[in-house]
């Protein structure tokens, strides 16, 4: 039930203020960080649901189609819950791979049907452009929610104590 | 004459005729010492007294002063907020001249004003989100303007909320016409929210500064609303068309407020396209 309120948030700071914190053409994507650092907590088992959610709340306002969100959220959990099982040990390595290759796999699926669908832009004016900033800023992001996601986690999954 | 009214004389006398020498300047040295030591005297006490009450009332003054100065902070800060509000409703108020000035000027269409709530969230789209939607009669296609030009047309719409693509976004490509050079051309939109000029006829004479206007053609937008000024021109000879680059008339990263063009129709010219022939 927390995934409503949270990511509803996600979504309009994403839409209000952090689209208008432009690195060159790039800005950070809120929804994938949180989905993201929320997948890779060892207890949470919703990660799936979450996505589904980020999917539903972000077809609404922007203008990307819906497989882009779908795939690309989807598989940023896919992504994080392959790696918090192999490396685990070291959780912020982990944010900040899943966070690099999520947002490499979401612009490069938004860049490749945007291309289908007509629209004329440059591969490399993209990565320029777009991909780098966002990346960069993404990373810069990824440290607070990553700390903010996991004592959420252990709030919503508290630790069972055996005697 | 008894000797108490003789003494009381002389007395009189006496003092008259001092007076009457000291106003006459002849007591000066004696009288100034006399002050001085009468106005140290005085002092001494005066200073002695103010640091008594000083003394007692200077702790109740502190507390006093301190309850003042918070009271006056908040004050201050409650103010500081009213004039910070006061200003924004002075912009508001400002951007909503310019378009009730713009909307009399363009009797010609009905305007709807609407407030910007939000951007697309992807970076590689260039959407904003206002407040008004299928409720206030907004329908996919309306030409959405500012004062200063167009800005682009609804994409999508809801009850409370419509979803405005800008001709910023690289998927938009507008018809538009060049007043001097009396000629027409395609102003596309960039990843970088830059504007540019293409299908340009060779045989065109364009020059920096030219207008730029919507030209109605295709029926995506209605005509004459302004789009910018050509800022350079690039002409080459082996190439079908000349492109330019274009300075938009609107500041797309400060949008606030938007009117949107209600009145007209977009015109759905694809059944029209010739097919290729198989």
């Amino acid at each position: 039930m927390i995934a409503f309120p949270l990511l509803g948030l996600a979504v309009i700071l994403q839409s209000t203020i952090v689209s208008q914190v432009k690195l060159i053409s790039g800005y950070a994507d809120l929804p994938l960080i949180v989905l993201a650092a929320w997948a890779l907590q060892e207890r949470v088992k919703s990660s799936w649901h979450w996505a589904v959610t980020a999917c539903f709340m972000l077809g609404f306002v922007s203008g990307m189609p819906w497989l882009v969100l779908a795939a690309g959220y989807l598989g940023v959990v896919f992504v994080a819950q392959t790696l918090q099982r192999r490396v685990w040990q070291v959780p912020l390595l982990a944010m900040f791979s899943v966070v690099f290759a999520g947002t490499l796999f979401m612009h490069l699926l938004s860049f490749a049907v945007l291309r289908l669908s007509g629209t004329l832009f440059s591969f490399v004016d993209v990565m320029g452009l777009i991909t780098l900033p966002s990346l960069l800023l993404n990373m810069l992001f990824s440290i607070p929610i990553y700390t903010f996601m996991r004592d959420l986690a252990y709030w919503v999954y508290p630790v069972e104590e055996y005697e | 004459m008894n000797s108490r009214s003789l003494q009381t004389t002389i007395i009189f006398l006496v003092v008259g005729g001092i007076l009457a020498l000291s106003l006459g300047g002849f007591f000066g040295s004696a009288s100034r010492q006399f002050d001085s030591v009468l106005i140290e005297i005085q002092t001494w006490f005066s200073s002695r007294y103010v640091g008594l009450q000083d003394f007692f009332t200077a702790p109740r003054d502190i507390v006093s002063l301190r309850s003042r100065n918070a009271e006056l902070e908040t004050q201050v800060s409650q103010l500081q907020a009213q004039v910070i509000e006061l200003q924004q409703r002075v912009n508001e108020t400002e951007i909503l001249a310019a378009l009730v000035d713009f909307s009399r000027s363009n009797p010609e269409s009905t305007y709807k004003a609407a407030e910007v709530i939000g951007r697309d969230p992807s970076p590689f789209l260039h959407f904003i989100i206002i407040n008004r939607g299928s409720n206030d009669d907004i329908r996919r296609g309306m030409p959405v303007v500012t004062n200063q030009g167009l800005v682009g047309r609804i994409d999508a719409v809801i009850a409370d909320a419509a979803r405005v693509q800008l001709i910023t976004d690289p998927a938009s490509a507008v018809n538009v016409y060049l007043q001097n050079a009396d000629t027409n051309a395609v102003a596309l939109g960039s990843i970088t929210g830059d504007i540019s000029l293409d299908m340009i006829s060779q045989n065109s004479v364009v020059e920096s500064g030219d207008l730029i206007l919507t030209s109605g053609l295709g029926g995506g937008y209605p005509s004459d609303l302004i789009i910018g000024q050509v800022v350079t021109i690039r002409s080459l000879e082996f190439e079908l068309f000349q492109q330019a680059t274009i300075q938009p008339a609107v500041d797309f990263s400060h949008l606030e407020i938007v009117l949107v063009i209600t009145n007209f129709r977009p015109v759905d010219i694809t059944p029209l396209e010739p097919s290729p022939s198989p």
